[in-house]
């Protein structure tokens, strides 16, 4: 325990706001958090958050609008074309929809041969052809799939192979975007394993995004929450659970239904309205519209987003 | 017998496409008493959603072929006319609908095609009768009563799946259909449709059939449940015996349950279910769980169905149990 962990991305005060003609949407604001080798932050958030968001602009699959991303020390957000071709092979981004984001046309050897051409990894066709079987293996994907095509596999092997042409450039980090969210509950089970074997066997660091929290209980050392593009609570996975700060935090884990015949009829506390737009949010809390707890000041002063507790931070003006 | 206010008796469907025969349900027995809250568990292909087409004769004509009895109110659904089937679908019998995205037509208001039901099964009712009614249904579901001009798209998917729920509701049906109500929603907004349809479902006294592959919500919502695999029904009971741990269950069942990843405890790997779900062109013989049963035995293997062991309103279709009874 004692070792000095190493960081391995850095993200800070990254923001990305979208022009649209109503005005700035605020997809991502001022997000700042560090991840050290070979953990696994979730990211957790409802529909329009900015999860995904988040996910592509650390990628650079976005460009950023403000801040800085520093992966293994090189800052992404600045990377040249060229610099950012190396970065590739080592950061890697699995989609949400293994039925979109596979191309039809492609057999499934093809697909997962393709970040291997790109990156010139193999001097010819018979060592890439070796290595996509090798792959084939570690997702659990059966030789004899290599020459059919994404429609005719079911979600669970489709999304198998999103896996293995994320891990053909043996990255060392990896974004999970709502990898399982499609799944049927047996088969998301099977994947989610996958994954955390992968994490073991291969030292991979993930960023875990999801709207499914007992999926990220699962699978996360910490938990970051977001809402509206802000940051709202972090803190170590265990702690988020039982000690919620943040009232949206704790909203969101009493709407969770839980499969026990003893919560029959339980009432949950329901959270009023919905999420607000985030195209140019008024000041103050995002969250107040909804909260419990808005006094007058959360409408005017947006809050800090402070550690109230060691490694526990929340954005609040309850705990100032 | 009367009591039971629906009745599915040996149903069967199966479709046929280019020649491809799917058993999408095979020999289905389901009863429902008036007030209660089945839900109907299982994962995609398991025939949960055509067993309710089939309630409401919904079902594509040409290709469709449906065997077995439904009595509802004592009435077989499946031979009475198609003008008699329309008097009950949307008053008696309505559905929720899975996707409130596409299930509403973009091109009327909201209030138009909550008017739209009252009006065919009232056409009695005066204009203004029938807008008061309108805005009745819009308060009960929780949606201001002058938002009723404005069309589908102007409503975020909570509020659309309200207007869903209102249009289900509008004719005080006997029994509500509600095919994956939540799915398309946020936790929070989930928590806050569940919430209302338990409130509505108490008032109104409806009988429910849930529909869904979550049994969070099943355990916060239902008094009964039937697990269905394979187009069948592999287990079914009380809410408390299905989800009782210390009690037999069903291995796929078992399998569900172990595939979940648990928010009150932290376990470092999950249990799941081997293999994948069958299509329902390719059902395996004998039992249609065999191939992915960690607990698979010779006589599972072909042969008719395994037999249904029943404790109680509980039962197992598994050979099992059936053993140790013998």
């Amino acid at each position: 325990m004692s070792e000095e962990k190493k960081v391995l991305l850095e993200v800070d005060h990254l923001k990305k706001y979208f022009d649209t003609p109503r005005g700035q949407l605020h997809a991502v604001d001022d997000v700042t958090f560090t991840i050290e080798e070979g953990k696994t932050l979730g990211v957790v958030g409802e529909s329009g958050c900015g999860k995904s968001t988040l996910g592509r602009t650390i990628l650079k699959l976005l460009p950023h609008s403000d801040g800085k991303v520093i992966f293994n020390g090189k800052e992404v957000t600045a990377a040249t074309p060229a610099e950012m071709l190396a970065l590739r092979r080592e950061m890697q981004i699995i989609f949400q929809d293994p039925f979109a984001s596979l191309d039809p046309k492609m057999t499934v050897s093809q697909i997962i041969e393709e970040p291997l051409k790109i990156h010139k990894i193999y001097k010819d066709k018979k060592e890439r052809q070796e290595r996509v079987k090798e792959l084939m293996s570690i997702v659990g994907l059966d030789e004899r799939y290599m020459m059919t095509y994404p429609h005719e596999l079911d979600g669970g092997r489709r999304q198998r192979i999103g896996i293995a042409r994320a891990l053909a450039l043996n990255p060392k980090f990896i974004i999970c975007d709502e990898p399982v969210s499609a799944l049927d509950v047996s088969i998301q089970a099977q994947v989610l394993n996958l994954l955390m074997d992968l994490k073991d066997t291969m030292g991979l660091t993930y960023i875990f995004i999801t709207h499914d929290l007992s999926v990220v209980k699962h699978i996360s050392d910490d938990i970051l929450v977001l809402y509206l593009g802000k940051m709202v609570e972090m803190t170590d996975s265990d702690t988020l659970f039982d000690e919620p700060l943040h009232p949206y935090t704790k909203a969101l884990l009493s709407a969770i239904p839980i499969p026990d015949a003893s919560y029959k009829g339980k009432e949950a506390e329901v959270m009023k309205g919905e999420v607000t737009s985030p195209i140019e949010p008024p000041p103050g809390c995002r969250f107040a519209a909804r909260c419990p707890h808005a006094s007058e000041k959360c409408f005017q002063v947006s809050p800090e987003f402070k550690e109230v507790k060691p490694g526990h931070w929340v954005a609040c003006h309850l705990f100032e | 017998m009367s009591e039971n206010l629906l009745e599915i008796k040996d149903l069967s469907v199966r479709y046929t496409t280019d020649g491809v025969i799917s058993r999408a349900v095979n020999h289905v027995n389901l009863s429902l008493k008036k007030g209660e809250v089945l839900g109907l568990v299982g994962e995609t292909g398991a025939g949960k959603t055509t067993t309710a087409l089939t309630l409401l004769r919904l079902l594509p004509k040409f290709t469709s072929e449906v065997e077995g009895e439904v009595f509802f109110e004592g009435q077989n659904l499946l031979t009475i006319s198609e003008k008699e089937m329309r008097a009950v679908r949307g008053d008696k019998i309505s559905m929720i609908f899975q996707d409130p995205m596409t299930s509403l037509n973009p091109v009327y208001t909201v209030g138009e095609q909550i008017g739209d039901v009252i009006r065919f099964h009232n056409p009695d009712l005066k204009p203004n009768e029938v807008s008061d009614r309108i805005d009745e249904m819009l308060k009960l579901v929780g949606i201001p009563p002058q938002r009723k001009v404005e069309y589908p798209h102007q409503f975020s998917g909570g509020m659309k799946q309200r207007v869903m729920i209102a249009i289900a509701l509008a004719c005080n049906p006997d029994l509500l259909i509600a095919d994956e109500p939540t799915t398309a929603l946020d936790v929070t907004i989930q928590a806050q449709v569940i919430k209302m349809m338990r409130n509505l479902q108490k008032e109104m006294g409806t009988s429910v059939i849930l529909i869904t592959h979550d049994l969070g919500i099943v355990a916060n919502f239902c008094d009964k449940v039937a697990i269905m695999y394979g187009g069948e029904i592999v287990e079914s009971g009380t809410l408390e015996e299905v989800f009782d741990k210390s009690k037999n269950h069903h291995p796929y069942t078992n399998g569900l349950f172990g595939s979940l990843p648990n928010i009150t405890e932290r376990t470092s790997r999950l249990t799941p279910i081997m293999g994948l779900t069958p299509h329902p062109s390719e059902l395996p013989e004998g039992c249609k769980f065999h191939p992915r049963c960690p607990q698979c035995m010779e006589q599972c293997k072909s042969g008719e169905n395994p037999p249904k062991v029943a404790d109680g309103g509980h039962e197992i279709q598994c050979h099992l149990y059936a053993k140790k009874e013998a």
